[in-house]
């Protein structure tokens, strides 16, 4: 398939020797103009790629944070095609970070999958990760993304062995997404040792960089997972960052800005993984 | 494969476990390697006849199987038309259907050597069944609970602590089945290793729909002997009540294949279907879509987001429903009905009056359409009823919507 700009972005994080910052935070949350403001200066702060939540109604992989975020993102009236409103909004002011779209199926299901690629395609969107899209369901949506050119990155997690890896890194694009441990957005790293062995281990199987997410919350996670990893991934703190910021559940004029500073300060750490 | 098989509705799933376009296993990467060796340990069990063996033992000396098939004389006179029977799985232990289930996977657990086990429940049934089954064999086990139905099946939450579970209330959501399941599956994804998910319905990512409709379906066998050896045919019609599936399922699958008995699945209606999130029945009110790792009917709004439902009826209260029986749905073998709260309490009282059987509320949404069938066919048809389970849990809140002082 085409290069695409999550291709060219881990390139150049590559040539820079150094993992790219994935900062997730969630569509609409906690209103659509507030999450606009914050999608908008995510790249200033440091992110390298975009990981854009929609959110569903029945998020059965994430914690509590995750949860609520998608939950105060409903109850503002998001929807699928809103995000994909706010993709298009987003691209008129940046063309080159890469925005990944991350979820659940059903909406997308709903909204019609040609349909769906299509749009995201036109907007630019360049890459999708489905929670409950395993490689065995394919059909159903990855290998139709790839015929539109969105990459489909998948989830590996430390119960996929090496025989099932080739499965799963099949038609796997992008990146890789390793889960650092059994269990859902928000928890905590036990065995920080064990993350950078499946990392390269990993790495043996595919030419493709290897992000890793779950369980990072703080510059020193950031630094220390950044050794090995060719990305590493932050979504719950970000989005309990939200949270904090809120006033009686609005947004305040410091909520853009609260993911901002963490985002400045997370990536700063990731910076420094390999110096 | 002959004529006979290739027109067979039995045949499903297919080896992706798809019924036609529904089910499959829509599931997070990391459970994925777990759905695949429970679907290897399931085929080496299936084939056992020491696995068989010692299940039937089981249901015979800890459930008390066969459950009977019981002649309902005044509700029959009652309603004035077809001959009504009741399946009596208010009579098998602990309650419910829900045991045959349990049976069926704790064995699995066992063998597999897992050594927790997990389940969510809706009306506490389920809950009851996996608690009973894990004092049984030794197994620690925590269910999973919407806090709304915590409060509404308090004597079964009691039940479920007596025989040593751990009962999590989850407050997420409208706190019923759905989060229930939900809860129950970030759980799994958290304790891959020691933990079995029993799920508690014939639905979830394959093999769970298979595999809980097998554990089942001895329900609609024994219905077979029991109505040729009662009556000397097979009945004109089976009737079930719909949440996920399972005593459904279990009832209807062995009659698939018999084009003279008619078959019918009673939803929950709730305040009726065209209240908007006003009642649970996704094969009438909703469309396909995927959640809890299969595709199935759903209550769903246009952007796919999942609506919570309502029934008063804590195990039919599921926006959901197991994909065999969209399937059937979509095939036409199968009629799917909306049954009212209203129509299901009115029900629940009919048959502890004329039969002195206090149903389970679930159970009474199929009775409730019994009521509607029976007067329009002829005194020499016949129906079967499965009374899935019996009312104990129930009385307290029938008794507050009925408005009765102590
Ligand atoms: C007595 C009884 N019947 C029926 C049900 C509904 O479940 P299913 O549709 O899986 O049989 C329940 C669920 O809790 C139940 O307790």
């Amino acid at each position: 398939m085409a290069v695409t700009r999550i291709d060219r972005r881990f390139e150049k994080t590559r040539a820079e020797n150094r993992p790219a910052f994935v900062s997730f935070v969630m569509a609409g949350d906690p209103d659509e103009t507030t999450a606009d403001a914050i999608l908008a200066g995510l790249p200033a702060a440091g992110a390298d790629v975009i990981e854009l939540g929609m959110p569903f109604s029945d998020p059965m992989a994430d914690g509590v944070a995750i949860q609520l975020a998608g939950q105060r993102a409903l109850k503002s009236g998001m929807t699928l095609a809103k995000t994909l409103a706010m993709v298009e909004r987003f691209r008129k002011i940046d063309d080159e970070t890469p925005i990944v779209l991350m979820g659940y199926y059903n909406p997308i299901y709903i909204f019609g999958v040609d349909a769906f690629l299509a749009e995201a395609a036109r907007i630019g969107v360049d890459g999708l990760i489905v929670v409950d899209l395993p490689a065995e369901e394919d059909d159903e949506l990855c290998l139709p993304a790839l015929k539109a050119g969105l990459n489909f990155i998948r989830l590996t997690t430390p119960t996929t062995d090496d025989a099932r890896l080739e499965t799963v890194l099949g038609n796997s694009s992008g990146f890789v997404y390793y889960v650092s441990m059994t269990g859902i957005t928000g928890a905590e790293i036990k065995n920080r040792a064990a993350v950078g062995e499946a990392v390269n281990r990993i790495k043996s199987h595919t030419s493709l960089p290897v992000a890793v997410g779950f369980g990072i919350k703080t510059a020193e996670d950031a630094q220390l997972i950044g050794r090995d990893a060719d990305g590493v991934v932050v979504g719950s703190a970000l989005v309990t960052a939200v949270e904090q910021s809120l006033d009686a559940g609005r947004s305040t004029p410091k909520t853009a800005e609260a993911v901002h500073n963490l985002v400045r300060t997370l990536s700063q750490g990731a910076r420094a993984a390999r110096s | 494969m002959t004529e006979a098989m290739a027109n067979s509705l039995r045949q499903g799933p297919d080896e992706n476990g798809k019924f036609g376009m529904f089910g499959g296993r829509f599931v997070a990467e990391t459970l994925m390697p777990l759905i695949l060796d429970l679907e290897k340990s399931y085929r080496a069990a299936q084939n056992d006849p020491e696995f068989l063996a010692e299940m039937e033992d089981l249901r015979t000396h800890f459930a008390g199987r066969p459950s009977p098939l019981y002649f309902a004389e005044r509700m029959t006179d009652e309603l004035g038309g077809a001959k009504v029977y009741f399946k009596r799985e208010d009579l098998n232990h602990t309650g419910s259907h829900k045991l045959n289930n349990c049976l069926g996977q704790i064995l699995l657990a066992k063998r597999m050597g897992k050594t927790r086990i997990i389940a969510e429940t809706g009306a506490g049934q389920h809950g009851v069944a996996t608690a009973t089954v894990c004092a049984r064999f030794g197994l620690p086990c925590t269910i999973f609970m919407g806090a709304t139905d915590v409060e509404r099946q308090m004597p079964n939450v009691l039940r479920m602590k007596m025989l040593g579970a751990e009962v999590r209330p989850v407050t997420a959501g409208a706190g019923t089945l759905k989060d229930a399941m939900n809860e129950a599956l970030r759980d799994w994804v958290t304790n891959v290793d020691s933990t079995y998910y029993l799920i508690g319905t014939a639905a979830g990512p394959h093999p769970y729909p298979e595999m809980v409709r097998d554990f089942q379906k001895v329900i609609g066998e024994e219905i077979r002997v029991q109505i040729l050896e009662a009556e000397g045919r097979l009945p004109d019609a089976v009737v079930a009540c719909i949440g996920g599936g399972s005593n459904a399922i279990g009832t209807f699958h062995d009659f698939l294949d018999d084009p003279d008995v008619e078959i019918f699945g009673a939803e929950a209606g709730g305040h009726g279907v065209d209240v908007e999130n006003g009642h649970a029945a996704s094969m009438t009110g909703g469309r396909p879509g995927v959640l809890h790792g299969n595709r199935t009917y759903l209550l769903q709004d246009a952007d796919g987001q999942i609506i919570e439902g309502h029934s008063i009826s804590a195990g039919l209260d599921y926006p959901g429903v197991g994909p065999e029986h969209s399937f059937l749905r979509d095939s036409g073998r199968v009629t799917y009905v909306p049954v009212t709260d209203k129509e299901a309490l009115d029900a629940f009282m009919a048959c502890t009056k004329f039969e002195g059987i206090i149903p389970a509320l679930e159970s009474a949404h199929g009775l409730a359409h019994v009521m509607k069938l029976a007067p329009q066919m002829d005194k020499d048809k016949i129906i079967v009823l499965c009374l899935s389970g019996r009312g104990d849990k129930d009385v307290e809140s029938v008794g507050k919507h009925l408005g009765m002082a102590l």
